[in-house]
C-alpha cells in the first residue's frame, strides 16, 4: 500500500466546497422547486459524499480491495432502497384500500 | 508430574494475573473467555424471563403475571437472547478465541479494538439491564412503531440505546474478523485451506458489517420520533409504520443467519473431525456461506407478508426466500455426505451435531412454510412461527454452541470435560428441547396466537407439554455450567490434540502460549486433511 498524502491546500478547498455546498442547500430550501427540491437536496448530498470519499477518506489512492469495500457499501444501500420501494411503490396497484 | 509441568509452562492464563490483567488484556483469548462470562450471564437471565413465561402458560388463565409484565417478560426474553446472548455467541467466543489460531496469526489485526468491542457490549448489556430493573419493556424484541414511539409508556429508549451501542460492539468484531482474514493468515494458509468455520465467520462477518449500521440508523430514527416527536413512522404524523418494518427487518432477517452461520461452521469443523474426512464438497460449503450472506439480504419482506406491505412486494419476497433454502440445504447434504463411510466416533461434541443437522433441517423447512405467502397469513403470529424459529435458534445455534464449546474447551483450558456427564446431558438437551418446541407447531398450526398469557381451554395439554419440556431443558443446559467449571481443577489433563484432529489450533500446546504459536506455522496441506497428517497425529 503506497502512503499518498494529498497538500494542506488540497484539503483546505474540498472543506471550503463542502461549506458552500452547505450553505446551497439551506439556500435551495426557501426556494420552492415543487417534487424537485428532494432531488436537488439529494443531488447536493451526493456530490458531497463524494468529496469526502475520494478525498478526505482518501478513496483517490486506495487499493481496489477497499474501493470493493465502499462500492459493496454502495451496493447494499441500493438494495435497502430499491426492495423497500417494490412496496411503497406498487401498494395501491389492487384496488383494495390498505393492499 | 503431568501437572506440574502443565503448571510450569506459561500459557495465556498464567502469564499474567490480577483483575487488570483480564480488564486490560489485549490477547484475543482473554477477550473470547471475557465474552464467554458476560454472555453466560445473559443467557442466564433470559432463560429466567423464559422460566416466568413458561411457567404463567401451564394454566389458560392469566394467573401468575399480570398482562403488562407478561408483555415485559416475552420483550425482555427476547432482548436479552438475541441480541446480548446469540448474535455474540459463537463469532465473539469461539471465533475470537480460535479464528487466529486456526489461521495459524498471533492475535487478530486489532487487539485495541477488540477489548472495545467488549466493552461495547458490556455498556450495551448494562444500558438494557437498568431498563429491565427500572421497569422493563413491553414492545416485544421487534419495537413495531408507531407503539413503540407514541403508546408504550416503558423504558423504550434505555433499551434500544443498549442495543445501538451492542451493535457497534458486533459491527467492530466484524471489521475485526474481516481483516484478520485478509491480513493475517500464516504463510501457506491460502483462502481454500481455510477451516470451514474461517469460512463462515466471515461471512458472518460481512453480514454483522453491512447489517448493523441499518439497525443503527432505525433505532435513532425512533429516538428521534419518540422524543423529539418527529413524523418519521407515525402514520398521525405523516409517517409510514411499515418503514420501520422494512428498515427493522433488513437488519434483523440478515441478523437470524449472524446466529446461524457461525453454527454451521462449527458443525463443518465437528462433522470433519469425528468422522476423520475432509468435508465434502469443501468448496461448496465454503460458497454457500458466502451465498447465504448475500441472499441473507434480499428476503426481510417476508416478516411483512400480513402488514401493508404490498402484494407485489409480498410476492417478490416470498419468491426470493426460497433461493436461501438452497445453500442451507447444500450445507446439511455435505455434512450427511461426510458422514458416509467414514470412522465415525461419538463423542459429545459429535452428539451435538448429530442433533443441530435435524433440528436445523425441521427448522429450515419450516422457515419454507412461512415463506409461502399463502400458508404465513395463517401461521403468522402464532406459535408455528415461535416453533420455527426456535428451532434454528435454540435447535441449531445453541447444540452448535455447546458442541464447539465441548470440541474446544480441551484447547481453552487444558481440561478435559467429563464424557459421561456431557453426553448425558447432550441427551436431555435434545429431548427437552423437542418436548418443548415441537409442541408448539401444533399449538401454532390449530391456532393459538404468540404473546397472549391468556388462551383457550383446549390448549392447555400442549402448553403443558412445553413447559415440562422447559424444565428437562433448563436441566441440561444447568448441568453442563457445573462440570464445565469442576473440570477447570478436576478435569482430566488434556495433550495438545486430544481428537487428532487437523486444525493449526491444534497444534499448538493446550492451553496456548499468549502469543498462540512458539513458531509461526507454516501450512502445506489442505484442511482437513486426514490422511496426510495421519501420521503424525498422536492420539491421547
Ligand atoms: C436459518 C436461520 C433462521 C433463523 C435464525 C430464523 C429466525 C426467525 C425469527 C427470529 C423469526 C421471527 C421473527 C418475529 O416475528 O419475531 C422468523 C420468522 C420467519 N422466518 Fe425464519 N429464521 C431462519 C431461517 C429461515 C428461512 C430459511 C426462511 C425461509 C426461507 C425463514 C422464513 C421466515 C419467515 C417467512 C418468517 C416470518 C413468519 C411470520 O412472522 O409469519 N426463516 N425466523
Ligand atoms: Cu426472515
Amino acid at each position: 500500500m503506497t502512503e499518498h498524502i494529498d497538500r494542506v491546500r488540497t484539503y483546505v478547498l474540498v472543506f471550503a466546497v463542502l461549506i458552500a455546498l452547505t450553505v446551497l442547500t439551506t439556500a435551495v430550501a426557501f426556494v420552492d422547486l415543487g417534487p424537485f427540491s428532494v432531488v436537488v437536496a439529494l443531488a447536493i448530498a451526493v456530490c458531497k459524499m463524494l468529496l469526502v470519499a475520494l478525498f478526505f477518506m482518501h478513496m483517490r489512492h486506495s487499493t481496489r480491495l477497499t474501493r470493493l469495500v465502499v462500492l459493496g457499501g454502495l451496493l447494499w444501500l441500493i438494495i435497502l432502497i430499491l426492495l423497500s420501494l417494490t412496496d411503497f411503490a406498487t401498494r395501491t396497484w389492487v384496488g383494495v384500500p390498505g393492499r | 508430574m503431568i501437572t506440574a509441568a502443565l503448571q510450569e509452562r506459561e500459557h495465556y492464563l498464567n502469564a499474567s494475573y490480577g483483575i487488570k490483567s483480564w480488564l486490560l488484556t489485549k490477547d484475543h483469548k482473554r477477550i473470547g473467555l471475557l465474552y464467554l462470562a458476560t454472555i453466560t450471564l445473559f443467557f442466564f437471565l433470559g432463560g429466567a424471563f423464559a422460566t416466568l413465561i413458561r411457567i404463567e402458560l401451564l394454566t389458560p388463565q392469566g394467573d401468575l403475571v399480570s398482562s403488562e409484565t407478561y408483555n415485559k417478560l416475552f420483550t425482555m426474553h427476547g432482548v436479552a437472547m438475541v441480541f446480548f446472548f446469540l448474535i455474540p455467541a459463537i463469532p465473539a467466543t469461539l471465533g475470537n478465541f480460535f479464528l487466529p489460531l486456526m489461521i495459524g496469526a498471533r492475535d487478530l489485526a486489532f487487539p485495541r479494538i477488540n477489548l472495545l468491542s467488549w466493552y461495547l457490549l458490556v455498556i450495551g448489556g448494562l444500558l438494557s439491564l437498568y431498563a429491565m430493573l427500572a421497569g422493563g419493556v413491553d414492545t416485544g424484541w421487534t419495537f413495531y412503531t408507531p407503539y413503540s414511539t407514541s403508546y408504550s409508556n416503558t423504558w423504550v429508549i434505555a433499551t434500544a440505546l443498549g442495543i445501538f451501542v451492542a451493535g457497534f460492539s458486533s459491527i467492530l468484531t466484524g471489521l475485526n474478523f474481516i481483516v484478520t482474514v485478509h491480513r493475517m493468515r500464516a504463510p501457506g494458509m491460502t483462502w481454500f485451506r481455510l477451516p470451514l468455520f474461517v469460512w463462515s465467520t466471515y461471512a458472518t462477518s460481512v453480514i454483522q458489517v453491512l447489517g448493523t449500521p441499518v439497525l443503527a440508523v432505525t433505532i435513532i430514527l425512533l429516538f428521534c420520533e419518540r422524543v423529539f416527536h418527529l413524523g418519521i413512522f407515525d402514520p398521525t404524523r405523516g409517517g409510514d409504520p411499515v418503514l420501520f418494518q422494512h428498515l427493522f427487518w433488513f437488519y434483523s432477517h440478515p441478523a437470524v443467519y449472524i446466529m446461524v452461520l457461525p453454527a454451521m461452521g462449527v458443525i463443518s469443523e465437528l462433522v470433519s473431525v469425528y468422522s476423520r474426512k475432509p468435508v465434502f464438497g469443501y468448496h461448496f460449503v465454503a460458497f454457500a456461506s458466502v451465498a447465504i450472506a448475500v441472499l441473507g439480504f434480499l428476503v426481510w419482506g417476508h416478516h411483512l407478508f400480513v402488514s401493508t406491505q404490498s402484494l407485489y412486494a409480498g410476492l417478490v419476497f416470498s419468491f426470493l426466500s426460497y433461493f436461501v433454502a438452497i445453500p442451507s440445504a447444500i450445507k446439511v447434504f455435505n455434512w450427511t455426505a461426510t458422514l458416509y463411510k467414514g470412522s465415525i466416533s461419538y463423542d459429545t461434541p459429535m452428539l451435538y451435531a448429530f442433533g443441530f443437522i435435524g433440528l436445523f433441517t425441521i427448522g429450515g423447512l419450516t422457515g419454507l412454510f412461512v415463506a409461502a405467502l399463502g400458508f404465513d397469513v395463517h401461521v403468522t403470529d402464532t406459535y408455528f412461527v415461535v416453533a420455527h424459529f426456535h428451532y434454528i435458534m435454540v435447535g441449531g445455534t445453541i447444540m452448535a454452541y455447546l458442541g464447539g464449546l465441548h470440541y474446544w474447551w480441551p484447547k481453552m483450558t487444558g481440561r478435559m470435560y467429563p464424557e459421561g456427564w456431557a453426553k448425558l446431558s447432550a441427551l436431555v438437551i435434545f429431548l427437552g428441547f423437542n418436548l418443548t418446541f415441537f409442541p408448539q407447531f401444533v399449538l401454532g398450526y390449530l391456532g393459538m396466537p404468540r404473546r397472549y398469557h391468556v388462551y383457550p381451554p383446549e390448549f392447555q395439554v400442549l402448553h403443558v407439554l412445553s413447559t415440562a419440556g422447559a424444565s428437562v431443558l433448563a436441566v441440561g443446559y444447568v448441568i453442563p455450567m457445573i462440570y464445565f467449571i469442576w473440570s477447570l481443577r478436576y478435569g482430566k489433563v488434556a495433550g495438545a490434540n486430544p481428537w487428532g484432529a487437523t486444525g493449526l489450533e491444534w497444534k499448538t500446546a493446550s492451553p496456548p502460549p499468549a502469543h498462540n504459536f512458539d513458531e509461526t506455522p507454516i501450512v502445506t496441506h489442505e484442511a482437513y486433511d486426514y490422511r496426510a497428517v495421519m501420521g503424525e497425529v498422536e492420539v491421547g
